[in-house]
């Protein structure tokens, strides 16, 4: 019930008073309420939880993100940290 | 997948574990609230990954684990009504209660459906208006405005034959209850990304403050979590108890605000059991006064209900963060997914379920006695 992955949103219609769209997960298609995100255009990325988007993704807050990790990850490889363990799968 | 497979890239992972050992001098005890993270952190092996100074023990964040027994066992009594077609997100239908579960009502002969959305369930009372329609509400506050907006759109359409039974929990009150407990060994908490994503964090910088804690909103995917665990590890290794948000890109302080509204709208605050904890005051959101006609207990009028609880099972233990999966002796013996004896092997986003899953029935992995 908690596993939400982000999924793109791809088409945005009324239905019964209610704003739907048609979310992306990678290949399946599922329906969504957008009422909580009305900024919601298509083309963004939502979080999903039991057929409401919750949240829109923020590609810049990921992007920084991803960029202080990977900052980390120079510094370990300059400094030729060998981290033992693998990431599964 | 976008905002996915980056989350999980091996070498951003290597590096930001090679980050946490260089942090850590002295153990410490994380607890990942949701159960969502638990499965993550089992699917990709975190655990065994982490410096042995970095514990984690799992939280309540399981909305099925911790629907209480009489909740399950009224819904039961419901859906076994001939005139009730009964609605449920589906890792319900195998939670045993005191008896049986709703798949065996639904094999008896009862009416029992698995919907994705409740706005299934609204659809189903459209559809079979000779029909009642129950719709079992439970969850964490993910799932509160989608249940409430059920609610409120069952209101604007005119629906006489839709109810919910309501099991809301909230988890603010659950960090506190936790903290307050005598045996509480958790010194930081990796707060659910999305019950922030719909709540805000603003509610946890009292709890950080009042039990010297540090919180960080935290996200899914294996990076996420990594790096949640080194935002604590970071604030415990510098004394620091603050609130830090490891998920910015869904969440926001603030949260959703139409999705607050909503819920505020259609629920109130009330005090919550919690299966295998007990009550916990103010942990729970019941229907407003003004929605009572949609209320399924007051509808069916449900009585005489005496839940009996397996006496195997540790899974209050469990849930609070005491205890873990391998600890119970009937762990993979007389518990398993297929026969579960409680709550935490019954969902996938349980401790136990997950465990069983990912193979980790070593005692290795228990807690120190």
């Amino acid at each position: 019930m908690c596993l939400g992955v982000p999924g793109r949103i791809i088409e945005i219609y009324e239905h019964e008073g209610l704003r739907k769209c048609k979310v992306d997960f990678g290949g399946v298609v599922r329906e969504a309420c957008l009422d909580f995100v009305p900024q919601a255009e298509v083309g963004d990325y939502a979080v999903i939880h039991v057929g409401f988007a919750i949240s829109l993704v923020s590609q810049q807050e990921a992007q920084e993100t991803l960029n202080l990790l990977r900052q980390i990850a120079s510094v370990e490889q300059e400094l030729g940290a060998q981290p033992s363990g693998e990431v599964r799968p | 997948m976008r905002f996915v497979d980056e989350f999980r890239d091996p070498d951003l992972a290597r590096a930001t574990l090679a980050e946490i050992r260089k942090t850590v001098t002295r153990p410490w005890v994380l607890m990942e609230i949701c159960g969502g993270q638990t499965h993550s952190i089992m699917r990709y092996g975190l655990e065994q990954l982490l410096p042995r100074e970095v514990e984690l023990v799992h939280g309540p964040g399981c909305p099925v684990c911790v629907t209480p027994l009489e909740q399950i066992d009224k819904a039961l009594e419901i859906a076994s009504r001939p005139e009730v077609i009964f609605a449920s997100y589906g890792d319900m239908l195998r939670v045993p209660g005191s008896g049986m579960d709703l798949f065996s009502v639904r094999a008896a002969g009862g009416d029992v459906r698995v919907v994705y959305s409740p706005l299934d369930a609204v659809r189903l009372a459209q559809q079979h208006t000779d029909r009642e329609v129950v719709f079992f509400a439970i969850g964490f506050e993910t799932t509160a405005p989608a249940n409430a907006m059920a609610v409120e759109h069952a209101k604007e359409l005119g629906l006489e034959n839709f109810s919910v039974l309501v099991s809301h929990a909230r988890v603010p009150p659950a960090m506190h209850a936790i903290l307050r407990s005598p045996d509480c060994r958790v010194q930081g908490f990796l707060a659910a990304g999305h019950v922030c994503a719909v709540m805000g964090y603003w509610e946890y910088r009292p709890v950080a403050e009042q039990y010297h804690v540090p919180i960080v909103v935290t996200g899914f995917e294996p990076i996420d979590i990594l790096q949640g665990i080194l935002m604590a590890v970071r604030q415990l290794e510098g004394g620091r108890a603050e609130v830090e948000n490891a998920y910015p890109r869904a969440v926001v302080e603030g949260g959703n605000e139409p999705a607050q509204e909503m819920i505020d709208r259609v629920f109130m605050v009330c005090d919550r059991k919690w299966r295998g904890i007990g009550n916990i005051p103010s942990s729970g959101w019941c229907l407003r006064p003004e929605y009572a006609r949609y209320d399924a207990e007051l509808r069916f009028a449900v009585s005489g209900i005496a839940p009996q609880e397996s006496e195997l099972c540790l899974s209050g233990a469990i849930l609070q963060g005491l205890k873990k999966p391998p600890d119970c002796p009937a762990f993979g013996r007389e518990c398993t997914p297929e026969a579960p004896q409680g709550a935490t092997m019954v969902s996938s986003e349980g401790a136990c379920a997950a465990y069983y899953r990912y193979g980790l029935s070593e005692r290795a992995t228990a807690s120190p006695q």
